[in-house]
């Protein structure tokens, strides 16, 4: 296997067993906090940040994990911070919707639908004025796109020609309702094409597919082509927000749910790779022990830390 | 120094030096706002500056209120110092959840790591059939979000010192101008000063009473003031706020300390202003040197409206300030102290234009 396999199928893997993990730990009720899981969703964000540099800025929303740990966030500090510790990556103040790495370029996660878009576009403003080579990534859902903040900041990112790729999951739902509830029967990214920005789509649960489309937008973002937008089908496993699986609430068909779980990406870049002949049994087998080892420690991690005191809650209102 | 001596800038005038001077001072800082580069230039206060600094640094700005402050937001976390601005305050209510959700949380969310140094100029209207949506006076509701810091200058001194302020400041700083201290003028030194965020000013001494008020309402209250001493030889100690969070209460309460009388002047509405806030602190600190019951000078709980008949009422100004002022002490009506009071405080001119009474400097 080669190393950019490998990396793909690690990284994938990784964030499939830490948010399992969460899951798993979340009904002891210790878990304090709105928890967004991508279990289903780990290609995008896998196949997008492995495009990335380390200086390169990444920001995202409510259902940050995946994007987190793919652009090498520190996973004991984003345990510890699910459990509202002091070691966590904001401190305690923030928890699962709201997580920050500076160092890995991870800049900044929140949970108002839309709220970072424009953020991100104004690190890219920064990048261009202050003449860096970086790009800025921005995850967000389909249902964002139908905030108006989204078509202001895609217009002047547009009109400044900033270094910017916007990423798009969409994956149909916001929370229960439907995309066809909520926009027209028409492309959202044609809609960023018509705002003047290079716009693709794409099968978002192919990792080599969606690492393709998101190395062309990157390339093209850092040499001075403008904001590149890329939409990228996919499919949420588990309910909106919490450990648990709801298709007892019947708001997707169970064709559509069987479908869904038939197309983890994980299965079909394991499968691509046996297609081409490459053995990836040992390989997931010694990657699966490395990454329970991980998981372990990061949660021991947080286990043993100490926790905030309620005196601190009313310090770092002001730099 | 002799007075002729001294320089006189109006406050637009000394605004613009002090955007001036900060882009001169330090490349990271930029400046964006619907008709920065225009013709009008913001009422004077951004001329020329595109021209001197260029495209790279003084902009122009789409008509995406929300979107252009969650831009600068990214740009100020990422080493810019933006100053952004709004011709009207109103305006800005577009972009609430930026400025709330993001710009006052950003710090503290994230533990600290990350610092948010954006300068927010908002300007209020009054006047001239300004009506409903154009001549809010919206400070309070900044006031109220922690995270966040709002100075609301009445001298064109102190918005020159306090714009220099905001801009180093490492946090998100509203910049509250009403739009009648615009042609004010005032000795402004040359050169680069700061004005303390967080601190009031004494604008007049006095032991009878106190007034605290804000940004126009300051002026407004100076009148009073001279007048009352002038005429009625009641001594009031003036406030100038200057900022409306953090408020200086100290300064507040060591006068109350002295006067047990204090009177609050802000130009917002009554219900939930600043006024209220003061006032609450004072009573609950001092209760017992207070004197008589505090008093708010504030805008009616409604909408201002346009037609300038049924506007004529809207505003507080010296007149009532004095009236309290007088209730406050107790002094007697019946003497010609107090005729020649009101009839000096009659107005001249229409209501909806400033008055040619006062023009500076202080």
């Amino acid at each position: 296997m080669n190393h950019e396999a490998q990396r793909l199928l690690t990284s994938m893997l990784r964030i499939r067993r830490v948010e399992e993990a969460i899951a798993e730990r979340y009904v002891e009720q210790e878990i304090r906090c709105p928890t967004h899981l991508c279990i289903g969703q780990e290609a995008i964000a896998v196949g997008v940040c492995n495009a990335l540099v380390q200086s390169d800025k990444v920001f995202s929303n409510h259902r940050a994990h995946g994007h987190y740990l793919a652009k090498g966030g520190d996973l004991a500090a984003m345990i510890a911070e699910l459990y509202g510790r002091a070691t966590g990556c904001c401190g305690g103040r923030g928890g699962s919707m709201h997580l920050i790495d500076i160092e890995a370029g991870f800049m900044g996660a929140t949970p108002i639908v839309g709220g970072t878009i424009p953020i991100a576009v104004g690190s890219a403003w920064a990048s261009k004025l202050q003449n860096r080579k970086e790009v800025t990534v921005v995850f967000f859902g389909d249902g964002c796109f139908e905030e108006g903040v989204v078509h202001e900041s895609i217009n002047f990112s547009a009109l400044h020609k900033l270094p910017i790729v916007f990423v798009c999951e969409n994956n149909d739902f916001s929370v229960y309702t439907p995309l066809k509830l909520r926009q027209p029967e028409r492309p959202i990214y044609l809609i960023a094409a018509a705002h003047g920005l290079q716009a693709a789509i794409g099968d978002g649960n192919d990792v080599l597919k969606v690492h393709e489309l998101a190395r062309r937008a990157i390339a093209a973002a850092r040499a001075g082509e403008g904001p590149q937008f890329l939409e990228l089908k996919t499919y949420r496993w588990r309910e909106h927000c919490g450990p648990n699986f709801d298709d007892e609430l019947n708001y997707r068909s169970p064709k559509d749910i069987e479908a869904g779980f038939a197309d983890c990406p994980i299965k079909r870049y394991t499968e691509v790779l046996a297609r081409k002949g490459v053995e990836t049994g040992s390989f997931i087998e010694r990657l699966e022990q490395q990454i329970r080892a991980e998981i372990d420690e990061a949660f021991t991690f947080s286990d043993e830390s100490i926790n905030p005191l309620p005196c601190e809650a009313s310090i770092k209102i002001y730099a | 120094m002799p007075e002729e001596r001294l320089r006189r800038l109006t406050f637009i005038e000394a605004i613009r030096e002090g955007l001036d001077l900060a882009l001169a001072k330090d490349s990271s800082v930029i400046v964006i706002g619907e008709g920065v580069p225009d013709p009008k230039a913001i009422f004077g206060s951004t001329a020329d500056l595109q021209g001197k600094y260029g495209a790279n640094r003084v902009f122009d700005m789409p008509l995406s209120e929300n979107g252009l402050t969650g831009v600068c937001i990214g740009a100020a976390i990422s080493g810019m110092r933006p100053v952004m601005i709004h011709q009207r305050i109103d305006f800005a209510m577009l972009a609430m959840d930026q400025i709330v959700n993001n710009a006052a949380k950003w710090h503290y969310m994230f533990d600290g790591k990350a610092r948010v140094p954006i300068v927010i100029r908002m300007i209020v209207g009054r006047g001239w059939g300004q009506g409903p949506q154009h001549s809010q006076s919206l400070q309070a509701m900044f006031a109220s979000v922690p995270g966040l810091k709002v100075v609301m200058p009445a001298t064109a001194s102190d918005a020159k010192g306090l714009l220099i302020s905001a801009i180093e400041d490492d946090n998100p700083v509203i910049f509250i101008e009403h739009r009648w201290l615009h042609n004010i003028s005032d000795h402004v030194t040359e050169g680069v000063y700061r004005t303390p965020i967080g601190q009031a000013r004494t604008l007049h001494e006095g032991r009878d009473a106190t007034i605290a008020a804000f940004s126009y309402m300051s002026l407004e209250a100076l009148v009073a003031c001279r007048l009352l001493k002038e005429k009625m030889s009641i001594a009031v100690h003036l406030l100038d706020m200057r900022t409306a969070r953090p408020m200086d209460t100290v300064a507040v309460l060591n006068s109350v300390e002295r006067t047990g009388r204090l009177l609050v002047a802000d130009t917002g509405n009554k219900t939930g202003g600043l006024a209220g806030e003061l006032i609450s602190q004072v009573v609950e600190r001092m209760f017992g040197f207070l004197k008589r019951a505090p008093v708010r000078i504030a805008s009616p709980d409604h909408p201002v409206p346009t037609s300038p008949f049924m506007a004529a009422e809207y505003y507080p100004g010296p007149r009532e300030i004095a009236e309290d002022v007088i209730d406050l002490v107790g002094a007697a009506r019946d003497t010609s102290g107090y005729r020649e009071l009101c009839s000096a405080l009659q107005r001249r001119n229409r209501h909806d234009v400033p008055s040619s009474d006062f023009s500076g400097p202080f």
